[in-house]
């Protein structure tokens, strides 16, 4: 990955970073802690990997994306509005009653959202059905969906994790972000699910550890993916909850709760001087 | 397909034939759960292998995989027993198709008490009740082999989710091929004036019988197919209501939720009369032949006679 590409997806998940907070802070409600550990791989698969286009969102040759760990839209919301899915301004608007930004994706209100999520364990089913529809159908669309870690206790994602190694189903790239900690503590204390590799890999998946805050690893790992014929591809990304955020960072209390007007000022001024050691702009 | 007047053929069966018949549209897919012998998709994988595909003993999967084909345009039909289908994976449900309105069609067979001898455990009463509080969902509980097919059709036709309830059991082919069936739509099967029995699935060639009963003892009795049990046809409800002053419904169900309730429901609101509900009273069901089932739970001829006669005294 050249340094131009690295500096512009940096800049792309700060930003992101920015926008889920400005959504989170002004609903007064949400999920930052896991919006944040996840915003590099958005950045990355939004502007590099998937062929998506705002001006054709229901496109049936699109790749397609599925947050699975629905709970994180405010990311979502950042990636879409940062590839003109929509407007940035609407961002404010997250979980109001008269705003189309749910507080979980919802497929029939936001364009470039591929399925409606918020119920852990479904996504990555879905996403199952879209890569083999693909599959049948002749299609040579990817299929993108970005898990969570405390979502893998779902017996349902082990069901699709049978499925799609059964199907052989290539297309299917699974992303798990492995930020350690769910809503009521650290995921190996409250029911440990680890570990997962060794689990995937039992289950025929192709596994790619690395670090989920480093593009070098992500943009290397997608590539790999596209290499790997006859088997889903898992990506166990370990990543830090809050990330960016010095006070958000590792701590299970910033799973679902919004900063208050110090908090995000704060937040916001990191996230900027951050931008502004990159050479970006505000 | 054309199925015999009086011939006795099991709802699963004509789903079968059905999604072999209409299975020729290359955007019809169908999944499975280990069950494609019992559910009878097994008559569509012999024709279309490719659009079959089954998902193992996993239910809840199976429909959000139906989600995620359907969002790529294709017509899904995701079969599982009732049981399993509406009740293990209602969350799925819910929440992948009924929330996106997503294009899946649920064909759930082995709904009811005549799933006989694998008891309780198997013998779904509840699905149309929980399947009627998902909002977009169509409902719909055909009598019979020829109605089961006309549904799977209109179902293929309808965008957005349906629920097909299928039996086990072979039951007696009501309909000709003239029988037209419409999404939403009760039929009058027979003509009456003192009280109306409005029945669906099984229950309705033993409506039709009672019917004959209580003519035998003066009682004009009308008789109203209900397969559609969502959206439910409020229209034909409030007319036998207001013109005969008093209701039976009938459904191999438990009374808590489902037609009864449906019934209940938009007569209380529009046209109160008189009624009582045939039907399992709340219980679980238990192992037995399905005749000697039927009997037992009151789904039988007997209980709507006594039920019509003991409603009208109360006009």
């Amino acid at each position: 990955m050249n340094s131009v590409m690295e500096k512009n997806l940096k800049l792309a998940a700060a930003d992101i970073k920015k926008m889920a907070l400005e959504g989170v802070h002004a609903a007064k409600a949400g999920h930052p802690g896991g919006s944040l550990s996840i915003a590099e791989v958005l950045a990355y698969l939004y502007l590099e990997e998937m062929k998506v286009d705002s001006k054709n969102p229901k496109d049936e040759n699109r790749d397609r994306f599925v947050l699975s760990k629905g709970h994180c839209a405010p990311a979502l919301y950042g990636a879409l509005a940062l590839k003109g899915f929509l407007p940035r301004e609407d961002i404010k608007t997250l979980r109001k009653a008269d705003s189309y930004l749910q507080g979980h994706p919802d497929m029939k209100g936001v364009p470039g959202v591929d399925m409606s999520t918020g119920s852990l364990g479904q996504g990555i089913s879905a996403a199952c059905g879209m890569a083999l529809a693909g599959k049948i159908s002749n299609k040579d669309y990817r299929v993108y969906t970005v898990l969570g870690d405390g979502e893998s206790e779902e017996g349902q994602v082990w069901e699709a994790a049978m499925f799609a190694a059964h199907y052989k189903l290539d297309n299917l790239v699974a992303y798990l972000d492995f930020n350690g900690l769910q809503i009521d503590g650290d995921i190996t204390e409250v029911m440990n699910p680890t570990p997962l590799d060794e689990k995937f890999k039992a289950f025929g998946w192709h596994v790619i550890v690395i670090d989920g805050h480093n593009f070098e690893d992500i943009e290397k790992a997608f590539n790999e993916a596209k290499t790997v014929k006859g088997k889903p591809t898992f990506i166990l990304a370990k990543s830090v909850k809050g990330k960016g955020v010095s006070f958000m960072e590792n701590q299970a209390g910033w799973h679902g709760v919004a900063p208050n007007d110090e908090e995000y000022a704060k937040a916001v001024a990191e996230l900027d001087e951050y931008i502004a050691s990159l050479g970006g702009v505000n | 397909m054309k199925y015999e007047v009086g011939s006795k053929i099991a709802t699963r069966q004509a789903y079968g034939d059905a999604l072999a018949e209409y299975g020729c549209d290359e955007n019809i897919f169908v999944l499975d759960a280990d069950l494609s012998k019992s559910t009878k998709t097994d008559s569509f994988k012999k024709v279309y292998p490719e659009r079959f595909i089954n998902a193992g003993i996993a239910e809840g999967n199976m429909m959000s995989v139906a989600a995620g084909i359907a969002s790529c345009g294709k017509t899904v039909f995701a079969s599982s027993f009732a049981m399993f289908a509406a009740g293990r994976a209602f969350e799925q449900i819910r929440n992948s198709i009924g929330y996106p309105n997503l294009n899946v069609k649920i064909g759930a067979t082995h709904a009811g008490i005549s799933v006989g001898e694998d008891g309780a455990t198997h013998q779904c009463l509840e699905d149309m009740g929980i399947m009627r509080t998902i909002p977009n969902m169509v409902i719909i509980n055909p009598a019979d082999a020829t109605e089961a097919r006309l549904a799977v059709k209109a179902a293929i036709d309808h965008k957005g989710p349906v629920y097909l309830r299928f039996g086990r059991l072979a039951v007696p082919t009501v309909f000709d091929e003239s029988y037209k069936f419409e999404i939403g739509k009760g039929v009058e099967l027979k003509a009456g004036n003192d009280v109306t029995i409005v029945a669906t699935g099984l229950m309705v060639p033993y409506a039709m019988e009672a019917a004959d009963v209580l003519a035998e003892k003066g009682i004009s009795a009308r008789v109203v197919n209900m397969a559609t049990i969502k959206p439910i046809d409020k229209d034909i409800l409030i007319k036998a209501a207001k013109e005969t002053g008093a209701v039976v419904t009938a459904e191999e169900h438990n009374v808590i939720g489902g037609l009864g309730s449906a019934v209940a429901e938009v007569l209380a609101e529009n046209a109160p009369v008189p009624m009582r509900r045939v039907g399992t009273q709340d219980v679980f069901g238990r192992s037995g032949t399905p005749a000697a089932l039927l009997e037992l739970y009151g789904l039988d001829t007997k209980t709507i006679v006594a039920k019509a006669e003991e409603v009208i005294k109360l006009k």
